[in-house]
């Protein structure tokens, strides 16, 4: 998907069809400003996001992913997320030993009435990925 | 001495089952290779020596479903067995293992580089050491100078799990804190330069697959999603992307599965360090869960569980 050159990067969000989803639609109803470099992919729970997901994502083009899902105790399936939680966590300590910042993955939990948390996810997200610039260079984009 | 208890003990297995999985000589005097005896007058060519560096262990998950095995196993490749067992991947009463307590085994890349890759007209194994002949003259090494990293490091010389066990066990004299010190010191190093690294290292990947063919716990190889059209995973272009793919793949599949056999970094023919890139995943099993894969049948692998209470997991802040 193109991006606004100079203004936008391209991140990647995994999210969990019963909370997370439905926390950014919250935030969407309610008008909460939030940036636009976001594009959403809807699961339907963050134990079904494989890790190779997101280093499929972080190799072929993504600045950043994020993976957003039910809080612990509140899985809709009452333990995808315990088992996310574990795989998450191993990638994230993994990728920077492959020469991938870690800054650039992040995974948290928003639940569905938490509007204004997932403004701040993103927001925060976003400015951190910002700061770290494009992860790929242009050149290799069409290799 | 220990190759003639072998045949010892194998002579005295093979009638109870469809065949006994151990080693004999190769196409050189420097290589073993696997050998699948079935027949009495086979036991005789079997041989136990420091070139018997195949993980064995990796043949049984297909036969143990029809077959009953006896499979020879050093310390590191039992590990393989007891994985098998906690993820019920073989038959344990189709499986007999006869483990041989082991004082470490050669690289044979590491001898071949030692002889300046002169054609070896014979290998003679004493006590931890090898002598090689070459038309150039003999060589004697000892066997800890071109042993494999990975019995630079052995805590379990002795195999965890056998049903004979051939000659005496051995304790390892290794640190247990030293396995990792690898993968410390790489960590040292900064963002940039470990990409480098990899550029580099996996540039030279050639996609032969044969160090996911040699490793004891890829079990899903006829449909591995390296290969696979649908889902397409990776696609054919021989770029830096899906090289590191493919390798992110193999190393994700493994996780809190890798038995750190290291055959994967022993069979790849551009001598890419691949197991490298599993040890910092057992590392982080090590730290986060106190698991190290393959050590007890009893354990669950820890990605096939959760606690609802990760003590060593903290939320992470933005």
């Amino acid at each position: 998907m193109s991006v606004v050159a100079g203004k936008e990067l391209r991140i990647v969000g995994f999210l969990c069809n019963w909370c997370s989803y439905g926390g950014a639609d919250t935030a969407g109803v309610s008008r909460f400003k939030q940036p636009s470099d976001l594009r959403i992919i809807r699961v339907p729970c963050s134990g079904r996001v494989d890790p190779l997901f997101v280093v499929k994502a972080l190799l072929n083009g993504a600045d950043g992913v994020l993976v957003a899902g039910c809080h612990p105790n509140d899985c809709h399936y009452s333990e995808g997320n315990f088992y996310a939680r574990r795989r998450l966590e191993m990638l994230k300590k993994f990728l920077s030993y492959m020469g991938i910042d870690d800054k650039r993955f992040h995974y948290t939990w928003v639940s569905a009435s938490e509007g204004a948390r997932w403004q701040q996810v993103v927001t925060d997200f976003t400015k951190q990925i910002h700061a770290l610039g494009p992860l790929h260079q242009k050149e290799e984009a069409g290799d | 001495m220990t190759q003639k208890k072998l045949k010892e003990v194998v002579q005295k297995v093979l009638p109870d089952v469809d065949m006994v999985i151990g080693y004999r000589q190769g196409f050189d005097p420097v290589h073993a290779t696997p050998f699948f005896v079935t027949r009495p007058e086979q036991i005789d060519e079997l041989i136990w020596n420091p070139l018997c560096v195949h993980n064995l262990a990796s043949y049984i998950p297909s036969l143990t479903t029809n077959k009953k095995v006896a499979v020879i196993v050093k310390g590191c490749d039992s590990r393989a067995i007891n994985q098998y067992l906690q993820e019920n991947l073989i038959n344990r009463e189709n499986l007999v293992v006869i483990g041989i307590p082991c004082s470490g085994v050669v690289s044979v890349s590491k001898v071949l580089k030692a002889v300046d890759h002169q054609i070896i007209e014979s290998v003679s194994c004493e006590n931890h050491a090898v002598t090689v002949k070459t038309s150039q003259g003999e060589k004697k090494l000892s066997v800890s100078d071109v042993s494999p990293d990975k019995c630079k490091t052995c805590l379990y010389p002795t195999p965890l799990v056998y049903d004979h066990l051939v000659g005496d066990p051995i304790t390892s004299d290794k640190e247990p804190e030293s396995v990792y010190d690898e993968v410390r010191s790489f960590e040292e190093k900064s963002l940039e330069d470990r990409f480098q690294f990899w550029k580099t290292e996996l540039d030279r990947c050639i996609r032969c697959y044969a160090c996911r063919n040699a490793c004891p716990m890829c079990i899903c190889q006829d449909r591995c999603i390296a290969e696979s059209r649908d889902p397409h995973w990776v696609t054919q272009k021989t770029n830096q992307t899906e090289k590191f793919m493919y390798h992110m793949i193999h190393a994700l599949h493994l996780a809190g599965r890798c038995v750190e056999c290291e055959e994967c970094t022993r069979v790849c023919p551009m001598e890419i360090p691949v197991a490298k890139i599993k040890k910092k995943i057992n590392m982080e099993m090590d730290q986060l869960f106190d698991y190290k894969a393959g050590l007890n049948a009893e354990d669950t692998p820890p990605m096939y569980t959760f606690k609802v209470d990760e003590e060593t997991i903290e939320e992470h802040e933005l």
